[in-house]
């Protein structure tokens, strides 16, 4: 696949489509890919690489990239597709400045699952079929791919990339997914356990931002929690609300416009589940007002800018089942 | 969470100014009865309520956060009223999800000539967050006057 996706950057920079390719490279370790611009062919030749840690997803990149000069090309995943067709129906990526290179996709690699399965020291990780070849220090491991997905990958909604002008690889279908399990186990908890395991995973949460930086739904240029006087800025000290309060409103800007692509809870430092107050609205968007897929066309409107006469009323939440707070 | 004796919850109203806030008045002229503990904030909407405001109520000492607006389909701006009934349905809904007590918040109609509702509707409320006691899931400690 890479090589693939290498030949057609160089392709497309050589015959003057684009003038920059967006792209991958490897950061720190080689697990830990970056997004980067390649700009000449020696570039994309020397540090472009796609691999299953490839998790970033490049559709963000674009509202900045499609206000420059010259043609962009970008390799986008089903799933970033779907931020890509989102973002275009906000009118936030010139889309004529885009060259959209869609690739098929059959799940990313999460690198603490491999760990969690004892693998220490990872010197390098070779794909074949479904078995993974993991080298480390200490010797080689083979694991089962699947064990090794990142969650998102795991309960995976579709393998159909929604805008491209160009395919490598096959168009896929949408899937039955079964990602809203976790968000129904939650649900049938006590308000109490609730309560428990959100100030667990959230108390972790060190205000670093990067849920909302990598997010492709938040991209307002001036950002509410940029605000100095909102008081909730930074991490506070033995206070729980400041941590409630950014995840709880994070979750509600993007409300309607995400699409589930589970950046937010692939880049948290701290592991937490973010994708699941995501989930949750999204959940909740089709069950009060039908199932609506953010991203998945250009033309419905998004439930939170669409009304109906008939809507549930807000005490539907008190009158659900359930054990009561 | 044991609820002290002496416990005067502190609720806050937001309402619209065309509907709820003149159904308010009305229960004042009236001679209605409806307990002191009820702030009422004025504001231009019901859609104006954003999220944040509900939250900030709670940072900064309510124990419990009341939208009243027109009645759907009496908004004086049309459709202001069927967003927030939308917005406030998900917004509730995930503060159920993160354990907060699903009591401490409700969205009421209230129209101008409903004055007896809105007196009705604060005395249930208050009775409500006095059962549930102060509100401790979603305080900033930073902010606690006791």
């Amino acid at each position: 696949m890479q090589k693939r996706l290498k030949e057609k950057a160089l392709e497309l920079l050589s015959n003057c489509t684009v003038t920059r390719v967006l792209g991958w490279k490897t950061g720190e370790f080689f697990y830990d890919l970056t997004p980067a611009v390649f700009e000449t062919a020696e570039e994309v030749e020397k540090e472009f690489v796609y691999s299953g840690f490839s998790g970033a997803n490049l559709s963000k990149y674009l509202i900045q990239e499609s206000r420059k000069q010259g043609k962009v090309a970008v390799f986008l995943k089903p799933c970033d597709s779907y931020s890509f067709q989102q973002l275009l129906k906000e009118h936030r990526i010139l889309r004529e400045n885009v060259y959209v290179v869609g690739i098929s996709c059959n799940g990313l690699l999460d690198m603490e699952k491999i760990r969690a399965q004892g693998c220490e020291g990872v010197t390098a990780v070779t794909e074949d079929g479904d078995t993974l070849t993991v080298d480390t220090l200490y010797g080689t491991t083979k694991l089962s791919r699947n064990d090794c997905l990142l969650e998102r990958c795991a309960v995976c909604k579709s393998k159909k990339i929604v805008a491209f002008d160009e395919l490598i690889g096959e168009q896929g279908e949408e899937l039955e997914s079964n990602r809203f399990d976790r968000v129904a186990e939650l649900e049938a908890m006590t308000p109490e356990e609730r309560f428990a395991f959100w100030r667990e995973e959230l108390s972790r949460c060190i205000r670093c931002n990067a849920c909302r930086n990598v997010c492709p739904a938040c991209s307002c240029e001036k950002c509410v929690f940029d605000n100095e006087k909102s008081g909730v800025r930074n991490k506070a000290i033995a206070d729980s609300f400041e941590e409630n309060l950014f995840h709880i409103i994070r979750a509600f800007h993007v409300a309607g416009r995400c699409t589930d692509c589970g950046e937010c809870s692939r880049v948290c430092p701290q592991n937490i589940p973010l994708h699941l107050l995501n989930r949750k609205f999204i959940k909740d968007i089709n069950e009060f007002y039908g199932v609506y897929q953010a991203g998945a066309d250009m033309d419905t409107k998004s439930p939170l800018t669409d009304f109906t006469l008939d809507d549930c009323e807000p005490s539907i939440v008190h009158e659900r089942g359930g054990v009561q707070g | 969470m044991s609820v002290t004796e002496n416990f005067k919850p502190t609720i806050v109203a937001f309402c619209c100014n065309w509907c709820s806030y003149a159904g308010a008045d009305l229960s004042g002229t009236n001679r209605l009865q409806y307990p002191a503990n009820v702030k009422i904030i004025r504001i231009p909407c019901s859609c104006r309520l954003n999220p944040m405001f509900v939250l900030r109520a709670f940072q900064k000492g309510a124990d419990g956060v009341i939208l009243c607006g027109c009645h759907p389909g009496d908004c004086h701006y049309t459709t202001g009223n069927y967003y927030a009934r939308r917005r406030m349905t998900l917004l509730f809904s995930l503060l159920d999800f993160m354990g907060i007590e699903r009591g401490r918040t409700r969205v009421e109609w209230v129209s101008a000539a409903e004055g007896a509702k809105f007196a009705a509707t604060m005395n249930e409320f208050t009775e409500t967050i006095m059962k549930l006691g102060p509100n401790r899931r979603l305080e900033d400690l930073r902010c606690r006057k006791d």
